[in-house]
């Protein structure tokens, strides 16, 4: 439905988008994530024409989308910073794009009451914004850009400025609203943690560039690059070398990992820290050294309980971080404890380098 | 303002006993400036609307109507009317003018911004008079400007002296207090409601109706007040551009003290000036309050 091909912007010296192709499907929630300054407010403003790129296409739905003017773009963006008009009330704000496409009254007034009842402000209706709180305000930003029904909603940083449990609710709500509108949904975040629960796809950036498009569980799971490895979710991440076992590690021996690289890649092994398992070593076994069924010896030097899991960071001979473990409920285990840490091959993810 | 000097939680008390004779200290210049350059003067002038002419000036204390009454003659109505009319005009003018250059300086590169707007104040560097004499010097008979449009085989024109040359010199005088104010509040628009605007479906001319307009309303308001006092009580461009005749108020006012030697008249016309820049200045008030 939406297709960026080739997409390059700068700023002066500084690399917005270098080279960025991506396709977007009809109805599906698609997340731009990355770190701050990656680019991904650069790409919405280009999707929605208040900036043009170097070089590159954007179409959509066939349609050449760089040529048309940005107030005849079917596509609405809600801004990062909500750009809700401070001299017109929340119903005035919601109405203002349908306004602009010259509904009858009655209509606008049903469909401005409508979206303004599903995010849950039917309240606040005769309010100015400066009379909310930033998560109404956000709601607001929200209903405004998806009352107009187009074809393409891009949302940037929709949910950056709320607390955590509010935060959880609205991303139910933005995907209970995308179920129900049926719009496709762009949404861009610096929060792995959302991008996975929100999104269909996930598409990782990184200093203008794109590292990985995939479903989430495959991102986590598989990751094609270093940064994808370490930027999404928690990694043990080991350097060496590929070889037939797994990795070659630097300093560690052979560690197990299901490998379709060449032998002698330069290449990371990103092992997560739920997969690992964690045995209580015999007592006074030689530390590092390749171990049976590529284990890793080591010393806990630190344990913390999250409720349901708890975090175990075990310092191995040869490596200058610790090694993170995370089990399920309350452990045995305290510091200073020598310990035994395996995993399967099939959970230790090879990553050229 | 006061709390901020206030360095603790122990220092507090000893500070508030000690604030009214500080405040007093700093507010002692300015308040004996006010009071004695501005509202005994103008306490005098107010009662002197009450009292009867002296032979040579100056003013008989004798109780009298008679400067309100005389006040109505269409004659000076007509003349305070003439005054709306012009420095309306200038100050619609000058807004017409100056909102797409205060607009256009603030789309600028930061370096250049700088540069416009102090091309924009600098003919408050020269002396003012000068400036007036500069205009009737380009638009006399044998001006720069009639020889050049009599080398195109046009003209000449007679461009003094008239109610235009006045209006034209009171939007020059005063368009950089017109595009200052409106700059300040153009530039503090947040771009990207401009955007949210376009983004909604809204033609770039409904956005400046809908947004950008509202939005920049209270310098709109400021601007229009900032060219309009000085313009409607303005007497030195109406001498020298309008051909010396009594066209404006503020002409009014300095022929009945210097000429005519009506204090007590000239008083009255003042205070009428006085009274219409008070509306003005309420209704700004009032909107800014809204806005
Ligand atoms: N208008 C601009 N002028 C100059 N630099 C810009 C501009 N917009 C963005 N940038 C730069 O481009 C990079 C990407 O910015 P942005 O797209 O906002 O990142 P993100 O939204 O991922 O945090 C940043 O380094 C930023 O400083
Ligand atoms: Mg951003």
């Amino acid at each position: 439905m939406l297709q960026i091909t080739g997409v390059s912007r700068r700023f002066g010296d500084v690399t917005a988008l270098a080279d960025v192709s991506l396709e977007i499907r009809q109805g599906e929630f698609f997340a731009l994530l990355g770190p701050s300054g990656c680019g991904k407010t650069t790409l919405l403003r280009i999707l929605a024409g208040f900036e043009s790129p170097d070089a590159g296409t954007v179409t959509l739905d066939g349609a050449d989308l760089l040529g048309q003017a940005a107030h005849r773009r079917p596509v609405n963006l809600m801004f990062q910073s909500y750009a809700l008009f401070p001299h017109m009330t929340v119903a005035k704000n919601v109405a203002y794009g349908l306004e602009r496409e010259k509904l009858p009254k009655a209509e606008i007034r049903d469909r401005v009451g409508e979206v303004l009842e599903k995010v849950g402000l039917s309240a606040m209706a005769g309010r100015r914004p400066q009379q909310l709180s930033g998560g109404q305000r956000q709601r607001v930003a929200l209903a405004r850009a998806i009352v107009k029904r187009p074809r393409l909603l891009l949302l940037d940083e929709p949910l950056s400025a709320l607390d955590k449990k509010v935060r959880a609710e609205m991303q139910l709500e933005l995907k209970r609203l995308q179920h129900e509108v049926g719009i496709t949904f762009v949404v861009v975040t610096h929060d792995q943690e959302e991008a996975m629960s929100l999104a269909d796809r996930i598409a990782v950036f990184n200093a203008g560039r794109v590292e990985q498009v995939d479903e989430p569980v495959a991102l986590y799971e598989r990751p094609r690059t270093p940064f994808t490895a370490g930027f999404v979710g928690a990694s043990n991440l080991f350097a060496g070398r590929a070889c037939s076992a797994g990795l070659a590690a630097d300093g560690l021996g052979v560690l197990p990992g299901a490998s379709d690289l060449p032998d002698g890649t330069p290449a990371l092994l990103a092992v997560r820290p739920e997969r690992l398992r964690l045995g209580v070593g015999p007592g006074g076994a030689s530390g590092g050294g390749p171990g049976g069924a590529g284990a890793l010896r080591g010393e806990v030097a630190d344990v913390s309980f999250y409720g349901g899991v708890s975090h175990v960071s075990v310092v191995v001979p040869g490596r200058a971080e610790p090694v993170l473990v995370a089990t399920q409920g309350a452990t045995q285990v305290r510091a200073g404890t020598r310990v035994v840490l395996s995993w399967a091959p099939g959970d230790g993810v090879l990553v050229p380098q | 303002m006061t709390r901020s000097t206030v360095s603790g939680a122990t220092a507090a008390p000893r500070s508030r006993r000690s604030r009214a004779p500080g405040r007093l200290a700093f507010l002692g210049p300015g308040l004996a400036y006010l009071i004695v350059l501005l509202l005994v003067p103008l306490a005098l002038l107010l009662s002197y609307t009450v009292f009867r002419r002296g032979r040579f000036g100056g003013v008989v204390y004798e109780v009298t109507g008679e400067n309100f009454t005389r006040l109505l003659d269409p004659l000076y109505l007509g003349v305070i009317a003439s005054s709306l009319k012009l420095a309306t005009i200038a100050t619609v003018i000058a807004l017409l003018v100056g909102y797409p250059t205060a607009y256009l300086i603030a789309q600028l590169p930061r370096k250049w911004k700088t540069v416009a707007l102090v091309a924009i104040v600098l003919p408050f560097w020269t002396n003012f008079l000068v400036r007036i004499y500069a205009w009737i010097v380009l638009l006399s008979g044998p001006g720069l400007v009639n020889s050049t449009l009599e080398g195109l085989g046009l003209g000449p024109f007679e461009f003094l002296y008239n109610q235009g040359t006045i209006v034209t010199g009171l939007v020059y005088s005063y368009l950089p207090l017109m595009v200052l104010p409106l700059y300040a509040a153009i530039e503090r628009l947040d771009p990207q409601l401009r955007e949210a605007s376009a983004n909604l479906g809204a033609r770039p001319a409904r956005t400046f109706v809908s947004v950008t307009l509202p939005l920049t309303l209270p310098g709109v308001v400021t601007g229009c007040l900032f060219v309009f006092v000085p313009s409607f009580g303005n007497f030195i461009i109406p001498e020298l551009l309008g051909g010396g005749r009594s066209i404006m108020v503020g002409n009014l006012v300095r022929d009945q003290f210097l000429k005519a030697r009506d204090w007590p008249f000239g008083s009255t016309l003042a205070l009428a000036l006085l009274a219409v820049l008070v509306v003005l200045l309420l209704l700004q008030a009032w909107s800014a309050r809204r806005a």
